[in-house]
């Protein structure tokens, strides 16, 4: 027997998605970025709608070349972990100024934003406490709570009374209570009622966990995300982030008040058993920040850009997530309808992202774009046209 | 607590039965990955809409350990008497 026999059904599955001579979703190549919208994938032109950088930044001028400075004076690597010889003067200095952006005390900065969530979310709940996480949680979140034993409760998603209720039935028990929630689901793009689950950790006395990987850059006057923007930041206890979105980068974070996050260093595997970010990644990510919060206007651009894709997707016949925010998914009903549309897309020169379940919220298969600041409203329309095209050649578009 | 492991089985199967995609031969012994062809998620959504019904939590872990109906009212059961 072989011991890749319990993948059988994912073979077969994965099979039935290439089947007809589609392409495999998970196996794309983007041979070379023309810029932040613009991908060589098959030796085309294609736009990029599906890439999570909302600002733009990965291919920020000032970014790129304090990556080269940063590599030239330092090097390309720290080949060490935070708490041994990986930790430079630049981490240091990047979590500084995180602490300044989100005008926290104290910061930990993660190799990578899934490790971030893994490594704090393990090292905050233990064996005698519990995690209550939003059922539409990250794998990062879920795979979190798998590594550090806490009793796992899931509440309705985006249900703040049903989270209510479930604290409720815990009244009494012994050990800390977590709370986990994301400020922007990455699925559907919707967000988070945060006023609302800030309510229920006053009165239960719970603490809170935002994790704002796809708000930060985003939300709120000044980009902290969702917690800024509904004004109960100091509620959230402690946020986590990433800076593969709207820094552009690569890496994670959390950012607290509370002193103990210090003590977190010491016992977060994922924190403390790898090697840290490297000083080229370090100084990007810090350009990075500089842009946006100097440039509010990509935030206004990006959420002009925001409404035109879901407006035009909407009004193409097309069934997509109620908000219009940087995530927006086409929601479809068939697997086999989602990837003859999903190949299509990319024949026609747009490329997004293939959901499928079970990885999707409610069994739905879904054509997941993001957008950017730096799409030019012709680059939106002309892939809402290639959407209403396709959506018209497979008889999908819904009274349009 | 007046719950017992074969009133909340009962309870559980026909909770299930209203899915029409839920075979109609189950009783408290089918396996509900198996038997019922549920993926993770849906075990847990499945869960979940028990947890209501029965004003109960079942932590994620106590899960996998669970494969029939009876093997998840006894742990409902246990659960309910523990609070």
């Amino acid at each position: 027997m072989s011991i890749f026999s319990k993948y059988e059904g994912l073979a077969s599955a994965l099979a039935s998605v290439t089947a007809g001579g589609g392409r495999n979703p998970f196996d794309v190549v983007i041979e070379k970025p023309i810029s932040s919208t613009v991908g060589l994938i098959e030796g085309r032109e294609t736009l990029l709608f599906g890439t999570n950088n909302y600002l733009g930044l990965s291919q920020s001028p000032a970014a790129i070349k304090a990556a080269v400075a940063a590599a030239e004076a330092y090097g390309v690597g720290t080949t060490g972990s935070r708490i041994a010889n990986g930790t430079q003067g630049l981490h240091r200095q990047l979590e500084e100024r995180l602490c300044a952006f989100f005008r926290r005390r104290h910061c930990m900065v993660f190799s990578t934003g899934y490790q971030a969530n893994l490594g704090t979310i393990s090292a905050l709940a233990g064996k005698d406490d519990y995690l209550l996480l939003d059922a539409d949680s990250h794998a990062s979140i879920y795979d979190g709570s798998r590594l550090g034993h806490a009793q796992v409760i899931r509440f309705r998603h985006n249900d703040a009374d049903d989270l209510h209720k479930r604290l409720r039935r815990l009244e009494g028990t012994p050990g800390a209570k977590l709370v986990v929630v994301e400020g922007i689901y990455s699925m559907m793009g919707d967000v988070v009622p945060m006023a609302e689950f800030a309510a229920v950790k006053r009165e239960t006395g719970a603490w809170l966990l935002a994790d704002e990987a796809h708000s930060v850059g985003v939300m709120g006057e000044h980009g902290r995300g969702v917690a800024e923007a509904d004004g109960v930041e100091d509620d959230v206890d402690f946020v986590v982030g990433t800076f593969s979105k709207s820094l552009g980068t690569v890496g994670g974070y959390c950012v607290s008040n509370h002193a103990g996050l210090d003590l977190i260093r010491l016992c977060s595997r994922p924190y403390m058993f790898t090697a840290s970010l490297p000083p080229e990644v370090i100084a990007a990510t810090m350009a990075a920040l500089t842009e946006l919060e100097n440039r509010p206007e990509l935030r206004t651009r990006l959420m002009d850009n925001a409404r035109r894709l879901h407006a035009g997707l909407q009004a193409a016949g097309l069934r997509t997530g109620p908000q219009a925010s940087p995530v927006v998914s086409v929601i479809l009903d068939d697997v086999a309808v989602a990837v003859a549309f999903w190949n299509r897309l990319l024949d026609l020169g747009v490329y997004v992202n293939l959901s499928l379940p079970p990885a999707t919220p409610d069994q739905h298969p879904l054509l997941r774009t993001s957008v950017m600041a730096t799409h030019t409203p012709a680059e939106i329309d002309k892939a809402v046209g290639v959407f209403a095209t396709i959506a018209r050649e497979m008889g999908l578009n819904r009274a349009a | 607590m007046s719950e017992t492991v074969a009133s909340v089985s009962a309870l559980i199967v026909k909770t299930l039965l209203a899915n029409p995609k839920v075979p109609r031969d189950i009783n408290g012994s089918s396996k509900i990955v198996e038997d019922l062809a549920f993926d993770s998620l849906a075990v847990m959504n499945f869960v979940m809409e028990i947890e209501d019904t029965l004003d109960v939590s079942v932590p994620l872990d106590r899960l996998a350990d669970i494969r029939t109906i009876d093997d998840l009212a006894a742990c409902i059961v246990s659960l309910k008497q523990a609070s």
